[in-house]
């Protein structure tokens, strides 16, 4: 068996702040393998970009990893001093940032930023560094890139801004690319491009990619497999396709019933009640209950762990062995209904 | 650009023509002018004549333009107190008055920049509050309260500086300067102190505020994501975005600096020009005062004039913008 | 901005700035707020020795019959030399130092007050105006602000003084000082306030409860104070505590640079001045004195002002 990319076991991640300690991310497990673009989807607050940025290294206090490890190559890297740690960012992973208006200093000529990124992990001159850059412009596609290069970033639009960005992110050949919301802020016309551009970059070059959106569409477009995340835990990780097509999570129910299709196959758009909860204000037991159309006794008191099913692992007590009639039952429910009133399912 | 320029020195004169307004205001209306000249037994046809030669009683537009015209070529009238033309009178005391605002501005440059970004990188750290406080002293303490403090200390107690003067000057054309010779030094380092300090506060608190709304900016998350050092993120990518406003400030401040220098010149001797104004303002010299405040408001708009310009140099987003109107 | 009901929006506004002072991290941070107690404590206390200075002074230094000039320059009472009867020593005419300081701050917190009190009439009128009219006025106004501040208020001030001294030669300074000094600092410092209210002026115009009493056909001078005054007044608070501090250190300069107040009514720069002139031959203590009040108070005001705005400032945290 090959060894995953990135392995992340059970990573949490607090903030602390003066009302109490907040837990962003609460056992958070999954692997990437070479190759491979990992979809990571979920509400805002869910905790997909805090992942991202626990993975990178890029925590801002006052948040800190509490607990689990996250392995690079087989290499525990969260433990790492800065200096070790910054020579990884770059070199072995890479990041796309949401806004590429705002990802790159206005003040620099954008040859010069990946120049400077080539340089600070490269053992290449200068000339060569910009030789490199120049190859790398044309290859995400910046037309009459010799030229472009010594331009600012305001002299380019928003979709050739985040090509600049992905050409930054790809500029030392990373094992992996963590791209957060890489298309949130452009035009839908240029988001289909930049999708399939950051694809086939990475499947040339056998780069991993972590992909964060809350765009089911991009998920099921460009993932190989997806993790569905939920107030800080996955609550169903599995190949794109399956999910997609027959998800088991109650929470991923819902997620896929909202989205809409071009073939019309669905009778009308599935809304989940409710919102999802604040950090500060998260349920006991699965963390989804409040919002579950299915939810017993058992979710208000235990935590479920993630377990295998025909391929997903899924954290609801539903697939538990012996749920079967449960389960059968819970098919029949549409995914919208409204969560199990209190009184009837506490015990 | 061209525009922008344009459009900005058309700015500029209007504020000059106003001061204009008032220094002549001053001068013809404040001061009469004749009075200055006769004895007070002259009898009156003579006054009335000297009126008339002097132009006096031409329309008041008339003579408002014949001043301007007049402090065009740098005359300003003949000063009360001196009986010479307060031309040469602040021509002799610019160069004093220049040398110590300059030196005082880039002490509080090269001071205030490295303290600002200390304590914007090191925050909550023993030295960092040092500066902090030493700032707030720096920002609220009156200037002449400084001066004396500096003067007592170092010049009383210790002995090490001169308290009062400039020190030997070397004249170099029409240029007298004391940086040349070692008590010219000596003697600028405790008025330049004394007038950069509030300057250097000033700048440390802005450098220290800019660089934290910088470090907070995608770009710099971005940098740090792509593996830079440090170094290269700290006093690279974020020094340069925050010294884009701070080169603002710093050179509006420079204005303000010269017209402050009086103050520190009034407790060490300085001859400058700050000097003369105190004493034009003091034996109710209108001659010089309203020449003084012309140069002022000269020097400002020419200093926010260059500023202006600079900044369109060292952001491209500004050239580009100044291109494209 | 959150919607506000239109008939209470002071009341709204106070409310909510009470809720953020309260809740501010400023008020919680115990470092931060024992700063500005102490802060606090120092500027009260200076304010009540002004205040009742002539219940706690010794001797009235303004009254020549009761100073001696035999007991010129003799320094504080727990230095060698010194006198019981002169806590702090005496100046070059024999004046108790203690009292002129007391006397002193009055002096600068008198002239400090009333020269803001007119700065801020000033700009508080004219920003009104610029505001809510409009047009060529505001036009006019805020470009006589521009030009002002091309020129740091102590400019302004010795010009004013000069043109002072050109316009009424004959008379004693005695007489004419106060008055200028105070019209000079209120002519320095409007710029800011009209600036201030000007902006939150032409936010405030446009709100309903002024449509609405302009329909009804209140007039606008009355909309203006009434109306719109009561709701954009809350930034000058902080600014006059900050321009306080400011126009006391632009008195003391003046006071200093000699064309301030006269000897004969020492505030805090004159006793600096005089001090300055006997600290080369050893006498310390008619400078370090009066210099220390004024340096203690300026940044107590200045700390609350700090603290002040902070806490009424959102934007911050």
């Amino acid at each position: 068996m090959t060894q995953p990319v990135l392995s992340v076991r059970d990573l949490k991640v607090d903030f602390v702040t003066r009302r109490g300690t907040l837990k962003a991310l609460d056992g958070v497990s999954f692997d990437i393998a070479r190759g491979e673009v990992l979809g990571v989807v979920g509400e805002s607050g869910a905790g997909k970009s805090v992942t991202g940025a626990a993975v990178i290294g890029l925590i801002e206090p006052p948040g800190r990893i509490s607990g689990g490890e996250i392995l690079l190559g087989g290499q525990r890297i969260d433990d790492l001093p800065p200096a070790a740690m910054r020579r990884i960012r770059g070199r072995r992973i890479g990041m796309v940032f949401q806004d590429p208006l705002t990802s790159l200093n206005p003040l620099y000529r954008v040859g010069d930023q990946i120049v400077e990124t080539i340089l600070t992990h490269l053992p290449v001159g200068r000339a060569e560094a910009r030789r490199r850059a120049i190859d790398l412009l044309k290859e995400v596609g910046i037309p009459a890139a010799e030229r472009r290069i010594d331009g600012y970033p305001h002299e380019f639009s928003g979709g050739m801004r985040q090509r600049v960005v992905l050409a930054l992110a790809l500029c030392a050949e990373p094992e992996l690319v963590i791209a957060d919301e890489p298309t949130t802020a452009l035009d839908v016309s240029v988001q289909a491009q930049i999708i399939g551009l950051i694809k086939r970059l990475c499947a040339e070059r056998g780069t991993a990619v972590m992909l964060i959106t809350h765009d089911m569409g991009v998920i099921a477009e460009t993932a190989d497999r997806v993790a569905v995340m939920y107030a800080g835990r996955v609550a169903e990780i599995g190949p794109v396709r399956d999910v997609v097509k027959r998800p088991f999570h109650p929470y991923s129910r819902g997620l896929m019933g909202s989205i809409p299709t071009l073939e019309g196959t669905a009778d009308r758009l599935v809304q989940i009640p409710g919102s999802m909860p604040r950090l500060a204000a998260i349920p006991s037991g699965c963390a989804f209950h409040t919002r579950c159309p299915h939810a017993f006794a058992q979710c208000w008191l235990e935590r479920p762990e993630p377990m295998e099913h025909e391929g997903h692992r899924v954290a609801c007590f539903l697939y538990e062995p012996g749920m079967e009639s449960a389960r059968a039952r819970a098919d029949r429910i549409p995914a919208d209904s409204p969560p199990v009133p209190t009184e009837e399912a506490k015990p | 650009m061209l525009a922008f320029i344009l459009r900005r020195i058309a700015q500029s004169v209007v504020v000059l023509l106003t001061v204009g307004l008032i220094a002549f205001a001053l001068f013809r209306l404040v001061g009469d002018p004749i009075n200055q000249i006769v004895s007070l037994d002259t009898p009156q046809e003579q006054r009335l004549k000297i009126r008339a030669e002097l132009g006096l009683d031409d329309p008041v537009i008339v003579q408002f333009g014949r001043y301007l015209a007049r402090a065009a070529h740098f005359d300003f009238g003949i000063s009360y107190q001196f009986r010479q033309p307060v031309s040469t009178l602040i021509g002799e005391r610019m160069p004093a008055t220049l040398e110590l605002s300059l030196v005082a501005a880039l002490f509080s440059l090269v001071v205030g920049i490295p303290m600002g970004v200390y304590t914007a990188l090191r925050r909550g750290s023993a030295l960092s509050s040092a500066f902090m406080a030493l700032s707030l002293a720096g920002v609220s303490l009156p200037t002449f309260l400084i001066a004396i403090l500096l003067r007592y200390v170092f010049s009383v107690q210790l002995g090490w500086l001169p308290s009062f003067g400039r020190g030997a000057v070397v004249q170099l054309g029409f240029w007298s300067t004391g940086l040349l010779t070692p008590s010219g030094l000596k003697a600028i380092i405790l008025p330049s102190i004394t007038l950069g300090l509030f300057q250097m506060t000033l700048i440390m608190r802005l450098v220290r505020a800019e660089m934290l709304e910088v470090l907070r900016t995608d770009y710099i998350k971005f940098a740090r994501a792509r593996g830079l050092s440090d170094r290269a993120i700290h006093f690279g990518h974020a020094l340069k975005n925050t010294l884009v406003p701070v080169i603002t400030i710093a050179g509006l401040q420079l204005g303000s600096l010269i017209a402050f220098a009086l103050i520190t010149e009034y407790v060490f001797q300085w001859p400058g020009m700050g000097a003369l104004f105190l004493g034009a303002v003091q034996n109710v010299d209108i001659p010089i005062m309203a020449a003084y405040l012309m140069l002022i408001a000269f020097i400002f708009v020419m200093v926010n004039l260059v500023v202006d310009i600079l900044y369109a140099v060292v952001d491209p987003r500004l050239r580009a913008h100044f291109q494209t109107a | 901005m959150t919607p506000e009901p239109a008939t209470t929006p002071t009341a709204a506004a106070r409310a909510s700035a009470w809720a953020r002072l309260r809740d501010s991290d400023i008020l919680a941070s115990f470092l931060a707020s024992k700063v500005t107690m102490v802060s606090a404590f120092v500027t009260v206390v200076m304010l009540a020795g002004a205040a009742f200075a002539p219940w706690i002074a010794p001797t009235n230094p303004f009254d020549p019959a009761s100073v001696d000039l035999l007991n010129s320059l003799l320094p504080p009472r727990w230095v060698e030399g010194g006198d019981p009867q002169f806590l702090l020593g005496t100046d070059n005419q024999g004046r108790d130092l203690w009292s002129a300081i007391l006397y002193g701050m009055r002096v600068s917190l008198i002239v400090g007050v009333c020269g803001v009190a007119i700065a801020a009439t000033l700009g508080i009128s004219l920003g009104l105006l610029a505001g809510y009219l409009g047009g060529r006025l505001d036009a006019f106004i805020m470009r006589v602000a521009d030009i002002q501040l091309t020129f740091p208020a102590i400019l302004i001030a010795l010009v004013i003084d000069g043109v002072v001294r050109a316009l009424f030669k004959g008379v004693a300074r005695e007489h004419t000082a106060f008055g200028v000094l105070v019209v000079s600092i209120g002519l320095s410092f409007w710029v800011q306030y009209a600036r201030t209210i000007r902006g939150s002026t032409l936010v405030e115009k446009n709100k309903d409860y002024v449509q609405a009493a302009r329909l009804i056909g209140i007039p606008a001078p009355l909309i203006m104070l009434r109306h719109v005054l009561p709701n954009v007044i809350g930034p000058v608070l902080v600014i006059l505590t900050i321009n306080l501090a400011l126009a006391i250190i632009t008195e003391a300069t003046l006071s200093f640079l000699g064309v301030g107040l006269p000897p004969t009514q020492p505030s805090l720069g004159t006793l600096i001045r005089i001090g300055n002139d006997f600290l080369f031959s050893g006498e310390w203590w008619i400078v370090a004195f009066p210099g220390i009040t004024l340096a203690a108070f300026v940044l107590a005001v200045n700390m609350v002002g700090d603290w002040l705005r902070d806490a009424l400032n959102p934007k911050l945290r």
